[in-house]
C-alpha cells in the first residue's frame, strides 16, 4: 500500500515539475506547481508528518499559490519569449544540472544505513511537535512571527505606489485608450 | 505477513532521490524560464524539494526537530513569497514587462 501510494504521488510530483518546465504560460506553470505541492503533502503523510502535511496544503498549496495565481492574473502575464540568452542557459544549464543530479544520486545510493518507510511506522503527532516547538524552540518561533510582520510591512510598502514616482506607463496607456473609447 | 510488509516498505533513498530530482527540476526551471513569475515558482519548487529531504531524515532519525525546521522553512517561504511578489509588482509597474532579459538593472 505504502509502495503504491509512493509511486502514484511521486509520479504526480515529477509530472507536475516537468509540466512546470514545459508550459510557456505562467498560469499553467502555477497550476502544475499546485499539483506538485499537494502530492508532496501526501508524501509527508506517508513519512508520518501529519502536521506538516496539513500545513503544506494550507500554506503552500493554499496561501502561497493563491498569491502566485493572483499576481499572474493581476499582471496579465503572457506567454514567455525565447531569446538568445535562454538558448545559452539551456546549452550550459542542462548538462550542469544533470551532472549535479547524478553526483547527488550516486552519493545517496552509495550511502549505507538509510532505513525504510512503511505505513503506521513512526508517526509524529502534532502534540509531540508542538511540545518541542513551544518549549525548547519558543524564541525562534516568536522571532519568525516578527519576520512575518516585517514581511507584511515590506510587501505593503513595496506594492504601494510611491508619491514622487512618475505615473506608470502601461496604466497611462490604458487610460488613454479608455478616453479614446469614450 | 512480516515479509510482505517489509517488501512493501519504501526505502528512504527513493524519497531522497525524488527530492534531488525535484531540486534539479527547480534549478532547470530557474535557468531556462524567461518569465519573472515562473523563475520565482522554480525557487519555490527547490524549497519544497529540500523540505522533502528534511522530512525524510526526520523520519529516519525519529527526530521532531527536522519537522520543526520544515515548519520554519514554510513560514520563511510565505514571507519570501509575499515580499517577492510585491517586488515583481513594483518592477512591472516601472518596466511594464516580466521578461527577465529586459530587467537588467537593479534600479527600479
Amino acid at each position: 500500500m505504502h509502495l503504491i501510494l509512493f509511486i502514484i504521488f511521486a509520479g504526480f510530483c515529477l509530472g507536475g515539475a516537468i509540466n512546470l518546465l514545459l508550459q510557456s504560460h505562467p498560469i499553467n506553470s502555477a497550476l502544475s506547481l499546485i499539483v506538485v505541492m499537494s502530492s508532496l503533502a501526501v508524501l509527508y503523510l506517508l513519512l508520518g508528518a501529519e502536521f506538516l502535511a496539513a500545513a503544506q496544503v494550507i500554506v503552500y498549496a493554499g496561501a502561497i499559490m493563491v498569491l502566485f495565481t493572483f499576481v499572474v492574473m493581476l499582471l496579465n502575464a503572457g506567454r514567455e519569449e525565447r531569446t538568445l540568452s535562454s538558448r545559452a542557459a539551456r546549452a550550459v544549464g542542462f548538462p550542469a544540472v544533470v551532472a549535479i543530479l547524478s553526483v547527488i544520486a550516486t552519493v545517496i545510493v552509495k550511502t549505507q544505513g538509510i532505513g525504510t518507510a512503511g505505513l503506521n511506522q513512526g508517526i509524529t503527532t502534532t502534540q509531540e511537535l508542538s511540545k518541542v516547538l513551544f518549549t525548547e524552540l519558543l524564541l525562534p518561533f516568536e522571532v519568525t512571527s516578527v519576520l512575518i510582520l516585517i514581511a507584511i510591512l515590506g510587501a505593503v510598502a513595496l506594492a504601494r505606489r510611491g508619491h514622487g514616482e512618475q505615473p506608470f506607463e502601461a496604466e497611462s496607456k490604458g487610460n488613454e485608450e479608455r478616453t479614446a473609447a469614450k | 505477513m512480516n515479509l510482505v510488509q517489509f517488501q512493501q516498505a519504501v526505502p528512504l533513498e527513493w524519497y531522497l532521490i525524488l527530492s534531488a530530482t525535484l531540486f534539479a527540476f527547480g534549478v532547470v526551471g530557474f535557468l531556462i524560464k524567461r518569465n519573472l513569475i515562473t523563475v520565482f515558482m522554480s525557487i519555490e519548487l527547490m524549497l519544497n524539494a529540500v523540505n522533502l529531504s528534511f522530512v525524510t531524515f526526520a523520519h529516519q532519525w525519529h527526530a521532531v526537530k527536522g519537522q520543526i525546521f520544515v515548519f520554519f522553512v514554510m513560514m520563511v517561504a510565505a514571507a519570501e513569497a509575499a515580499v517577492g511578489l510585491a517586488i515583481i509588482i513594483a518592477v512591472f509597474r516601472t518596466r511594464a514587462t516580466l521578461a527577465v532579459d529586459r530587467i537588467d538593472r537593479m534600479k527600479l
